[in-house]
């Protein structure tokens, strides 16, 4: 296939042989960990910072504004400087605040965001950790997020913090099982849980084509389910700035504030990465069965564009769903769950798993 | 199995209005004709205000510098900050008769919230909102405007 020409594994295996040849194997190992985690830091800071600065353009434009355009062209490094302004700021700790898990609990936000990118493949060859159990792994670490959350609102010692943490708790525990349920369904057409393969299961064309109108409601299932994961709008309860001041993260201030904001922005990247990754095809071009001209043109695109265009395109999704629907209210946002979203991705999976024991979708 | 027919009927109906308001938001976003923002300081030549604009409490004084306040000290009373004093005067026209006019209309600019009960309420429609609203001076004193021009006088007393 011509996407292999872009192959990054040679390259990531140079770096890992050269450590390997010039230092003694638990330090190679440990130079390798750190590579690999400051890499990931910055990519972090990086994609965090921007995707602000993005969901700040792309609101203005939805309501006819500009948006930031003042520090920097086009407003290119607002957010670096908002970034600065926050870690100048006091830390103000409550006086009746449970000390401990106040301070920890945004590293428990900030940590589960980041434990879940480690295992997205970026490009091809481009990967962390590749575990066979890729997809159940990214769902586990991202919902320890919502301990984080749990923890800040009842260490706050603060009634608005309570309720949003709570109501966090609620949102994300029923809204899980959606995320779940619908990415199972692309589990059960490909027969695997390992991201690596899975992107190469799309080779021929990606599961949202393949797996025609299953693979298209689930995928709209998800990014749904995946934008409540996320805590954002319209799914925005635990935060409702109108009714809860700014719910779980009232009582934060300076970086620790900047830590949940992060970590949100953080989060939808990760559900867009992993939408994209498993509906969209991850870093894999667009290729079209029968037709070998086409599939060799988008081949010289350079897979971590497609990746990042893919995620992009899905980010893009979550932020229109944001800045055009009103809050929901709590018992609406239980029933949207409990009565629309898990018995539609119940019976979908019945169906999915008919097709694929008939063998009814494109192979 | 109505109950059935409804549920998804409702999915259907619930997707499609969803779907409404997101092709108006996404009209909007394409279209970045229709920005409304005024870049400010850029655009500062050219900045046109709007009529209903509150910029600051005024007087307007006509070309041969009348205006219309007769000093009833109305729009004083209905200023609910206080950034109004009307000190009037006393003229005797020709006529021998003793009459009351504006000596001095003090505005407070500092302590105006630009909600226009002085405007709705003068009984002589003698004052207005100019669109003018760059109003930082380095000195608060200045802040505190005399509303009628010196040697101004009512519309009326010059038809007497
Ligand atoms: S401005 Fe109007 S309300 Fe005020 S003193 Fe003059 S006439 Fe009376
Ligand atoms: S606009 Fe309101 S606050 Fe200002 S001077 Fe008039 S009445 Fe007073």
């Amino acid at each position: 296939m011509g996407y292999q020409k872009y192959d990054l594994a040679p390259l990531t295996h140079s770096i890992d042989q050269f450590l390997y040849s010039h230092l003694s194997s638990t330090w190679a190992f440990l130079a390798e960990m750190t590579l690999i985690g400051v890499v990931f830091l910055i990519f972090y800071a990086v994609i965090g910072l921007y995707l602000v600065l993005a969901e700040r353009k792309v609101c203005a434009f939805m309501q006819n504004r500009i948006g930031p355009n003042r520090v920097g062209w086009f407003g290119v490094i607002q957010t670096i400087a908002d970034l600065f302004k926050l870690l100048l700021k006091e830390l103000i700790t409550i006086r009746k605040a449970d000390k401990l898990l106040f301070n920890i609990a945004p590293f428990i936000v900030i940590i589960a965001s980041f434990l879940g990118i480690a295992a997205i493949p970026f490009a091809m060859g481009l990967h962390a950790i590749d575990f066979n159990i890729g997809i159940f792994y990214i769902m586990a670490v991202s919902s320890v997020g919502v301990v984080g959350i749990l923890i800040a609102g009842w260490s706050s010692n603060n009634k608005y913090s309570l309720i949003g943490a709570m109501r966090s708790g609620a949102q994300i525990v029923s809204y899980e099982l959606s995320v779940g349920l619908s990415l199972l369904v692309i589990v059960i057409y490909s027969g695997t849980l390992q991201l690596s393969t899975l992107v190469e299961s799309q080779a021929d064309a990606w599961w949202i084509i393949k797996g025609h109108i299953p693979a298209i409601l689930a995928f709209f299932v998800f990014v749904t389910a995946g934008t409540a994961e996320t805590n954002r709008g319209p799914f925005d309860l635990a935060e409702a700035e109108s009714e809860l001041t700014a719910g779980f993260h009232t009582e934060y201030s300076g970086i620790k504030f900047a830590f949940f904001f992060l970590a949100e922005y953080m989060n939808m990247f990760l559900v867009a990465s992993v939408a994209a990754t498993v509906f969209l095809g991850g870093w894999m071009p667009l290729h079209i069965p029968g037709m070998e001209g086409f599939n060799n043109a988008m081949d010289f695109i350079p897979p971590i564009v497609w990746y990042f265009g893919k995620t992009a395109f899905v980010i893009f999704l979550m932020m229109w769903i944001k800045w055009t629907f009103p809050r929901l209210r709590i018992d609406q946002l239980l029933n949207l769950e409990w009565k629309y979203l898990l018995p539609i991705n119940l019976v979908n999976i019945v169906v999915v798993a008919l097709i694929v024991l008939m063998g009814w979708y494109i192979k | 199995m109505k109950s059935i027919f409804d549920y998804i009927a409702g999915i259907f109906k619930g997707v499609w209005s969803l779907l409404k308001g997101m092709t108006i938001t996404g009209k909007y976003f394409i279209r970045l004709d229709k920005i409304v923002t005024q870049k400010y300081p850029e655009n500062r030549k050219k900045l046109k205000m709007y009529d209903r604009f509150k910029g600051e409490l005024i007087m307007p004084h006509d070309a041969n510098n009348f205006h219309k306040c007769n000093g009833c000290g109305i729009c004083e009373m209905n200023c609910p900050n206080g950034s109004i004093e009307v000190i009037s005067d006393k003229i005797i026209t020709s006529e021998g008769k003793s009459k009351r006019i504006i000596g001095t209309h003090i505005y407070h600019l500092s302590m105006c919230t630009f909600c226009g009960l002085c405007v709705k309420s003068c009984p002589s429609n003698a004052l207005a909102f100019s669109q003018e609203f760059e109003h930082a001076v380095f000195d608060r004193n200045k802040l505190t405007k005399v509303l009628n021009n010196p040697g101004s006088s009512l519309v009326k007393d010059l038809a007497e």
